[in-house]
């Protein structure tokens, strides 16, 4: 796996497996490879892989099973939770460009449609 | 734990290393990066009892390190070393018949995970499947430290990738440390936990790559470039 150089590489793995569970390519409640797994996977330190899935699991994004491993999180609310935080996020950055450039959000969200329109 | 305390070492007048204090803890991957002579073999060859140094101590767990202390520290040096008509299973059971903690399972295993034949000479082995061989008798002890001096040089992509996957799978992080010389930052990076840096001798740096990066919002190597301008 390549990595952004301006992140930390377990911060970068983190935002993958949420984006993972946001598009669908993890579903609720389904099981995570072992830590030792993942990480030779993506050819990270152990240790690394290990912080990864301790934070997911104290956001409650994943549940450690004991003996089982570690799953995504079966709550649907908390996953449409975590899929409005990304359009938030997504969306304060494109505001906050499109003005920084004087646009108003108004010719943008007129733009947006137009353009939305022929790729759907 | 491995400590280096004001370790100094020469070679001749030419100051190897130069009062180097470090403390290698257990559990990590540790990089060691510097030019070509900026004392990283030096390094390893004193942390693992080849070496002794002129002034200062090295310690492992708190007593001096000397050759015995080979039992608890695997070296792998970054020339080959093997017979050359012994065959990848005559060099297991050779390495199996010199270190109470060889493992021939795991060097089997690990062997089988990379594709390399047990019937091979080592004579006729490429140098890619040498450098394979080479970890997996390595990797094959279960020791607290694995000392590798330069193990991606000079090998293709392809080798090096195998390599870096077998570091991850077959040594336990919550017990093992790998400390490592490397010239490939940028590619071993994923795989640090720390990283140390020498230049001419002298330890310049010594940081957690994630705080690298959350310090100084650049990668390891950009990192190493902005402390080697800045020194110049």
């Amino acid at each position: 796996m390549d990595f952004l150089p301006d992140k930390p590489i377990y911060q970068q793995l983190i935002d993958r497996i949420i984006g993972d569970i946001i598009r669908g390519s993890l579903m609720p409640g389904e099981k995570l490879p072992s830590v030792r797994d993942y990480a030779v996977q993506a050819g990270v330190n152990a240790n690394t892989m290990q912080r990864v899935y301790k934070e997911l699991e104290q956001m409650e994004i994943t549940e450690t099973k004991r003996g089982q491993g570690s799953f995504v999180t079966e709550d649907i609310r908390k996953i449409s939770r975590l899929r409005d935080e990304m359009k938030e996020q997504l969306i304060a950055s494109f505001i906050q460009n499109s003005n920084a450039l004087g646009f108003t959000t108004a010719e943008m969200v007129d733009y947006l449609t137009k353009r939305g329109a022929k790729n759907d | 734990m491995i400590e280096l305390k004001q370790v100094s070492k020469k070679y001749g007048r030419r100051k190897a290393l130069h009062e180097i204090d470090l403390i290698i803890p257990q559990g990590k991957i540790i990089g060691l990066v510097g030019e070509n002579g900026s004392g990283k073999t030096t390094m390893l060859k004193l942390t693992a009892g080849l070496l002794t140094p002129d002034s200062g101590k090295a310690l492992y767990g708190g007593a001096s390190i000397t050759r015995k202390i080979a039992s608890e520290i695997a070296y792998m040096p970054d020339t080959d070393l093997f017979y050359p008509y012994f065959t990848v299973e005559q060099l297991f059971e050779f390495y199996d018949s010199q270190f109470e903690d060889f493992d021939l399972i795991k060097a089997e295993e690990i062997a089988q995970f990379l594709r390399v034949g047990l019937d091979s000479k080592m004579k006729d082995l490429s140098k890619g499947n040498r450098g394979r061989v080479k970890i997996a008798v390595t990797l094959g002890r279960e020791a607290s430290y694995y000392l590798l001096d330069e193990p991606f040089s000079g090998l293709d992509p392809m080798v090096r990738d195998d390599i870096a996957k077998i570091l991850i799978r077959f040594t336990d992080t919550q017990r093992q440390t790998i400390f490592m010389s490397t010239h490939e930052l940028k590619e071993v990076e994923p795989l640090l936990d720390e990283i140390v840096v020498l230049r001419e001798g002298q330890m310049i740096a010594h940081e957690a790559v994630d705080e690298i990066r959350d310090k100084h919002g650049k990668d390891a190597t950009s990192w190493m470039v902005s402390l080697f301008r800045k020194g110049s």
